[in-house]
């Protein structure tokens, strides 16, 4: 009897086994009830209620409703009700193995390209997906890189048969990389090019190469007809009717003045991705309402000078400043990592966010900064039911565990190519 | 011969000089014209060496040497007489370390994706790595240079030691004299000292391509060259050992780049009874007492760092209190050896334009160094360094007439060198400083009469012209020729341009009115300019910054000591049987925790309240590669197990700090993972503030890295040529390396030692272990199989990240397994990585850590190992004891550290939070029973940088304003040591700052 158990278990872990057999969830049939949770609303704040989950939409409301038959009930006591994670500024599934070229898709040729669509290439079926929902991440911004407008980004959703399906805000995005305005160093061995080139000189070039480009898209776009169609300025035309904002990835002082000296010459709506020395200029950024995407908490500090706690408490200087700011992982290995994103976020907490304003940066600022607030990013009524329960504290890796993610109301799988595997090894060693 | 005339016509054939001493070997074209080159010096104070000062002398030379020094000496009959007129003569200095004469050396290149060079490009029978130019006799391509020649004259130079500055093994160097002769005349010593360095120079060839490959080639060259002498048939002649062996009786001269390369020198001479002289970098004084313990001769130089341009504060930020510390502090560089009572001599090397050497000097002065010490270091020192006492370094009969005759004391500020004497022939230099013209004078134009006053010194003198008008006047003199010029008021802006010859007190000549009128002209002196007496420098009372150590921004004026420390009623996680103590203390004294329990008392102890506080073991790190320079991977063969991370170790690296901030107490360097058989790794303590040895943990087994998989077989590389290029190769370079470590192991007396070999049969007979890089479930298998055949365990499998699937048969095999918590995906080899990995390996039985290989996430390495909780959940315990008892257990040192027991080491962190959690901070970090990381004292070593740096800044923007010439800012950043050659985790500013450069293409 027992080793027909043991079989039977067997089969059904084989049946679950590979990620290839695991889908996105369909959409929402049954009203969810989440009652009993503290909830995390995302925008600094913490409340009691109920989480009612109706046609993919969130009410909250003070008390439970009466829980009828063809609702789903979720006991939550003790737990805790999060919105969604949102990781920015990635290249996720656009990348499979970062150092396999065939497997990565976000740094196009060329120098100018804003028509090229990162959408077109996200591939819903990597295998690092999954392993980002499981930890709550469940939308993301596809960013292409590459070249000195690298082109459109989209926000997805994590749970999609095809790109199209996982489309959230299309094309709302386009990205720009600042030249580093810095002096090459003297003491590190310079990757490319053994020239002794002025960067500063030439960065501020490049600089002057983009602002034509932007000038002349602009006039074309004061005109509605043309004999000839240019793809890279009507790519553009979002940012001049700021209904897409402009990514400038920096993180040096005068690369982010230059930015936003830029932006402000054509009225962009701007966002600094990177931003590294932000925590300088706070009060620039706050007046000339720039949004942060800071990279990585869990960096090494700028300098050696630096305080070595630096990168962890920058987002609080922020925060002091009225910044708005958000998080990325955007490092070489950013797409994988992003699944520590909360605990990025933790540790801002431990440098001198409250713990639900580091959530906030990771949800409701995310949002903001991304133009999709009004349907996602928090716990409000009306918005998207994107959110996940978490038995324990969702920043701190001690207690955090997923327990229910949702996305626009569809219960998704948390399972992923790593719980999987550890399955498989349990079932090999007999652990139980 | 009183006659000013007289000199100045002397010395204009000097100018031209005939040789004094014709090669008699050569055949004439000419009449033979023999010449005794027989000068007397009178009236001159003649600085006989730098304690002997002869007033009002008189120097007598003949032949290009001494005859006679002193006072009240008869003057030869047949001997030119010259009148110093109370100047100075020293002997002329000697430059110790100089490449006068050598042809420019090529600066060589290293490109991994190129095909490897594995052997020596140099033909003919020599070593088999074109670094080791030991074959090398500098006086046999020496030529004479004499443009560089004059450089060095006008600085007083009359004698060099040169040598071919070329790779690690230089050759020998040769003693020449400065003076504009047939090579054949200025060589003096032909074999004067063998040299030395660490930098392989214009070498192609792959090997070494890491400053610890220099190390073992130098060291296996020691080694090879006592093996030579027993005549080996095997290696044929080989003519670079042997000259190795005939060099070893003369002076050994190591040029290195940095103070930590200076003791990295001595080191390796000390493993070989050899003392070398040390040929500095300038940033000594920063570990003066460990330059003193070396008892090495030091060749200084004093090129000190151009002062940067930082009018931009954000350029500013970039450049690191430490670099300007070095700034403000170079120049004390000499003095600090002078204070130490360390012998130097000086040298020009380094120094862009030699111009600067007296200049830079006298700064030296200012700051602390002796005129006395100074004039050694540029005399008798030197010459003792090269054995050249005998002819040069002092003034006395007998010695090469190398002399230079000066204004006034030579280090003094407005000190003018008149002429430099080489083997008895004169060069001159300011020429016009033999007369000194200032002074008053009648001057009379046509029948106009004027006072003349001209002031300063040759080349630079001021004049004045007064009359009912006080006018300033050109004036140019050149020789005995000289020029005025002027324009008096009422001239309306035209010139009179007066030209004329001067004779002692007297000058004449003629000239043209402003009018266009011819006129003569004519001054007479009437009284000499009164001799400035405080013509010298005075020492300025300049502020200064303090040495600390380390010497950057987080470094402190003493080194934290171990202290008696009482930790009161904490959570105490013991990893010990106790399990984890409510409410205890934790007493530390000498080093040690002598007592854990409640309610501890000693009345000696620093008390520390842990009250809502943990206190773990300190975390180690079994996997890294912070603390290392020169690069952390020697890459140029398969197998490279002769190379020594102990030989690299950096205790300035700030990312140790930055990880003792993160309760990281001991952390094992390792060598990188491009190559199957690595180097030998390193176990570090981070005793912040210490040198390498400091650093070093005490009595340990040493380990020595392995690698499997894409970063041996270069998978990144599409021209890779180095064997092997496939996991089926690299189990063939394991069989084949111990095959001939065995084979080795059983040779008699008399072999040659070969170090790659001695570290594998180190590890055959369980004296040396493995920490292996290792990925995928088919190459660990493999290895497993290597060592079971050659009868070894592979004591640790590090990164690992399929372990999982083997870890029963790593378990039967007795392995530890070191890993990541959650990397993955970012190569092939890493596909199927998964966070559950530590978890399953130690289900299994294994003993199992988190290690970090990245020095952004050693700070976090408590929380890495809290993943596991998170993901697989693994007890609390457990997880934190994987980064700190297990990887003290697969260190074996775990009697010592990575639990919290009475006699173990007092390494622990005190956190402000349960250590598992994203909210816990290292408080206290405690090595040894220091406190090397604190973080209130963190906060005032920040404010103090601050401070330091922006008076530093000041002081830069100062300089400049003041006239000192700048260069643009240029940002230090800190490049990481990478395990792998392509694949970079990207954690740093300058990695995201270097991509945008590409990507932007600026």
């Amino acid at each position: 009897m027992k080793k027909i158990f043991i079989i039977a278990v067997g089969l059904v872990s084989f049946g679950v086994f590979a990620q290839e057999t695991m889908h996105p969830s369909p959409a929402q049939s049954k009203t969810i009830v989440i009652t009993g949770a503290t909830l995390h609303v995302g925008n600094g704040t913490v409340r009691t209620g109920t989480v009612v989950i109706e046609k993919g939409k969130l009410k909250i409301e003070a008390t439970a409703p009466t829980i009828t038959a063809s609702m789903e009930h979720i006991d939550a006591t003790g737990k805790h009700v999060y919105p969604g994670i949102i990781a920015p500024n990635t290249n996720l599934g656009l990348v499979e193995v970062s150092s396999t070229k065939s497997t990565t898709d976000f740094e196009e040729l060329g120098e100018i390209h804003p028509n090229i669509r990162s959408i077109v290439a996200y591939n819903t079926d990597s295998k690092v997906i999954n392993t980002l929902r499981t930890n709550g991440v469940l939308l993301a911004q596809i960013v292409p890189q590459g070249g000195l407008i690298p082109g459109t980004s989209t926000v997805v959703q994590l749970d999609a048969w095809n790109w199209e399906d996982a489309a959230y805000a299309m094309d709302n995005g386009v990205h720009m990389t600042m030249p580093a305005l810095i002096n090459r160093p003297n003491n590190v061995g310079f990757r490319r090019r053994e020239v002794e080139s002025d960067p500063v000189k030439l960065g501020l070039e490049r600089i002057a190469t983009a602002r034509n480009f932007f000038k002349e898209a602009q006039a074309y776009l004061n005109e509605k007809t043309h004999a000839e169609v240019n793809l890279k300025y009507e790519a553009c035309k979002g940012l001049f009717d700021r209904s897409k904002s402009l990514y400038v990835n920096c993180d040096l002082v005068k690369e982010m003045l230059a930015a936003i000296q830029f932006a402000n010459e054509f009225k962009f709506k701007l966002v600094i991705a990177g931003g590294a020395d932000s925590w300088m200029i706070g009060d620039i950024l706050r007046e000339n309402n720039v949004a942060v995407i800071l990279s990585e908490p869990h960096s090494l500090p700028a300098t050696d000078d630096d305080a070595v706690d630096q990168p962890y408490k920058t987002g609080a200087m922020l925060q002091k400043a009225g910044v708005l700011f958000s998080i990325c992982q955007d490092a070489s290995d950013g797409y994988t990592q992003q699944r520590n994103l909360p605990f990025q976020a933790g540790t801002m907490a431990a440098y001198g966010l409250t713990q639900d304003q580091a959530l906030q940066a990771i949800t409701l600022n995310a949002a903001k900064i991304l133009g999709i607030d009004a349907r996602t990013g928090s716990l409000e009524t009306g918005k998207d039911a994107n959110i996940l329960i978490s038995s324990g504290d969702l920043l701190d890796m001690k207690s955090s565990q997923v327990t229910h993610a949702f996305i626009q109301g569809r219960a998704i799988d948390l399972a992923n190519k790593h719980t999987q595997l550890f399955d498989r090894y349990k079932y090999k060693y007999s652990i139980k | 011969m009183r006659s000013t005339f007289l000199r100045w016509l002397v010395c204009f054939f000097m100018g031209l000089s005939l040789p004094i001493m014709a090669q008699v070997t050569y055949p004439l074209n000419d009449v033979a014209s023999p010449k005794s080159g027989y000068y007397a010096f009178i009236h001159a104070n003649i600085v006989k060496d730098a304690k002997t000062t002869l007033r009002n002398a008189v120097l007598i030379i003949k032949q290009g040497k001494i005859e006679a020094i002193g006072q009240n000496i008869p003057l030869p009959q047949d001997a030119i007489v010259v009148d110093c007129q109370n100047k100075f003569i020293y002997p002329s200095f000697i430059d110790a370390y100089s490449d006068y004469g050598s042809a420019p050396v090529q600066a060589g290149t290293f490109n991994y994706r190129a095909p490897s060079q594995m052997i020596s490009n140099t033909k003919g029978p020599y070593a088999w790595n074109q670094a080791l130019k030991t074959e090398v006799s500098f006086a046999k391509q020496f030529v004479v240079q004499d443009a560089k020649a004059k450089d060095l004259r006008k600085m007083g130079f009359g004698t060099v030691l040169s040598h071919q500055m070329d790779g690690i093994s230089r050759g020998t160097g040769a003693v020449v004299t400065l003076a504009k002769e047939k090579e054949n005349l200025v060589l003096l010593k032909e074999r004067a000292s063998a040299h030395y360095s660490l930098d392989k120079g214009s070498s192609t060839q792959d090997y070494p391509n890491s400053l610890m490959g220099s190390v073992a080639l130098l060291r296996q060259n020691f080694l090879d060259a006592a093996w030579y002498k027993s005549k080996p048939a095997k290696e044929g002649m080989n003519l670079t050992l042997q000259s190795f062996n005939e060099q070893a009786s003369l002076p050994q001269i190591f040029e290195v780049t940095d103070k930590w390369s200076a003791l990295r020198a001595d080191k390796i001479g000390d493993e070989f009874g050899v003392q070398y002289i040390i040929k500095a970098s300038g940033n000594e004084y920063q570990r003066i007492d460990d330059m003193k313990a070396t008892k090495a001769s030091f060749i200084l130089p004093v090129n000190y760092p151009q002062a940067m341009d930082l009018e931009d504060p954000t350029d500013a930020r970039f450049v690191t209190v430490a670099e300007l510390k070095h700034w403000e502090l170079a120049p004390t560089n000499a003095g600090a050896f002078e204070k130490a009572g360390i012998p130097f001599a000086l040298t020009t090397n380094g120094l862009k334009d030699v111009s600067q050497f007296l200049p830079n000097l006298r700064k030296a002065i200012q700051m602390g160094l002796s005129e006395q010490k100074a004039l050694e270091a540029l005399t008798s020192v030197p010459a003792g360094l090269i054995g050249m006492s005998d002819q040069v370094g002092s003034l006395e009969p007998g010695k090469l007439a190398n002399f230079l005759i000066s204004t006034g004391p030579i280090f003094a500020e407005k000190t003018q060198i008149v002429e430099n004497w080489i083997q008895g022939n004169a060069y001159g230099q300011v020429s016009e400083a033999w007369n000194d013209v200032a002074g008053k004078y009648s001057l009379n134009i046509g029948k106009d009469p004027f006072s003349l006053k001209i002031t300063g010194e040759a080349g630079a003198y001021k004049a004045q012209i007064i009359g009912k008008d006080t006018i300033a006047a050109e004036i140019s003199q050149k020789e005995s020729l000289v020029n005025l010029g002027y324009t008096s008021k009422a001239d309306k802006g035209k010139k009179t341009r007066l030209t004329g010859t001067l004779q002692e007190g007297k000058w004449e000549g003629t000239g043209q009115l402003a009018n266009g009128d011819w006129v003569s002209w004519q001054a007479v002196r009437e009284s000499k300019a009164v001799s400035d007496s405080s013509r010298r420098m005075p020492a300025k009372a300049e502020e200064l910054g303090a040495v600390v150590f380390p010497f950057n921004g987080y470094g402190q004026k003493t080194i934290p000591k171990s202290e008696t420390i009482l930790i009161k009623n904490a959570t105490v996680w013991t990893n010990e049987k106790s399990g984890v103590l409510q409410g205890s203390d934790v007493l530390v004294k000498q080093g040690k925790i002598v007592q854990v329990g409640k309610g501890l008392k000693d009345a000696s102890a620093r008390v520390i309240d842990g009250t809502g506080k943990h206190v773990t073991a300190g975390i180690i790190d079994e996997h890294s590669h912070v603390g290392a320079t020169g690069g952390i991977n020697e890459c140029s063969q398969s197998v490279t197990a002769e190379v020594r991370v102990a030989d690299v170790v950096d205790p300035e690296d700030v990312d140790m700090y930055r990880q003792l901030s993160g309760g990281v107490t001991s952390s094992h360097i390792l060598h990188g993972s491009c190559n199957t058989i690595g180097g030998q790794t390193q176990l570090l303590k981070f005793r912040w503030g210490q040198t390498a040895e400091g650093l070093k943990f005490a009595n340990w087994d040493p380990f020595i890295k392995f690698a499997l998989g894409e970063n041996v077989k270069r998978s990144y590389n599409t021209t890779n040529a180095r064997f092997p290029d496939t996991r089926m190769g690299v189990e063939q370079v394991l069989t084949d390396a111990f095959t001939r470590a065995q084979d080795y192991a059983k040779q008699g007396p008399g072999k040659r030692i070969d170090l790659e070999l001695e570290a594998l049969v180190e590890i055959l007979q369980h004296k040396r272990f493995i920490t292996c890089h290792s990925y995928v479930q088919s190459e660990i298998t493999a290895m497993l199989r290597v060592a079971d055949k050659f009868g070894f365990t592979v004591n640790t499998f590090t990164h690992i990240l399929e372990g999982y699937k083997v870890a029963d048969k790593m378990k039967a095999h007795g392995a530890n397994a070191s890993t990541f918590s959650d990397w993955w995906n970012y190569k092939m080899e890493v596909l199927d990585a998964i966070p559950a990995n530590a978890y399953i390996m130690q289900k299994v039985g294994m003993n199992v850590a988190i290690n970090s290989d990245d020095a952004e996430m050693a700070r976090r390495l408590n929380q890495e190992a809290a993943k596991s909780v998170k993901y697989t959940g693994m007890s609390e315990e457990d997880a934190l004891k994987m980064v700190t008892l297990n990887p003290a257990k697969m260190l074996h040192v775990a009697d010592r550290v990575g639990s919290i027991k009475e006699g173990k080491d007092a390494d622990l962190v005190i956190w402000s939070d349960h250590p598992l959690s994203i909210y816990a901070k290292s408080e206290k970090t405690i090595v040894d029973g220091a406190v090397v990381f604190d973080r209130e004292l963190d906060a005032k070593l920040q404010a103090d940088l601050k401070v330091e740096k922006q008076r530093l800044v000041q002081k830069m923007i100062a300089a400049k304003k003041g006239g000192a010439s700048t260069r643009p800012a240029a940002p230090s950043f800190k490049a990481e040591n990478m395990c792998e050659e392509d694949h970079n985790h990207g954690k740093s500013l300058w990695d995201r700052i270097s991509h945008r450069m590409i990507i932007t293409e600026n």
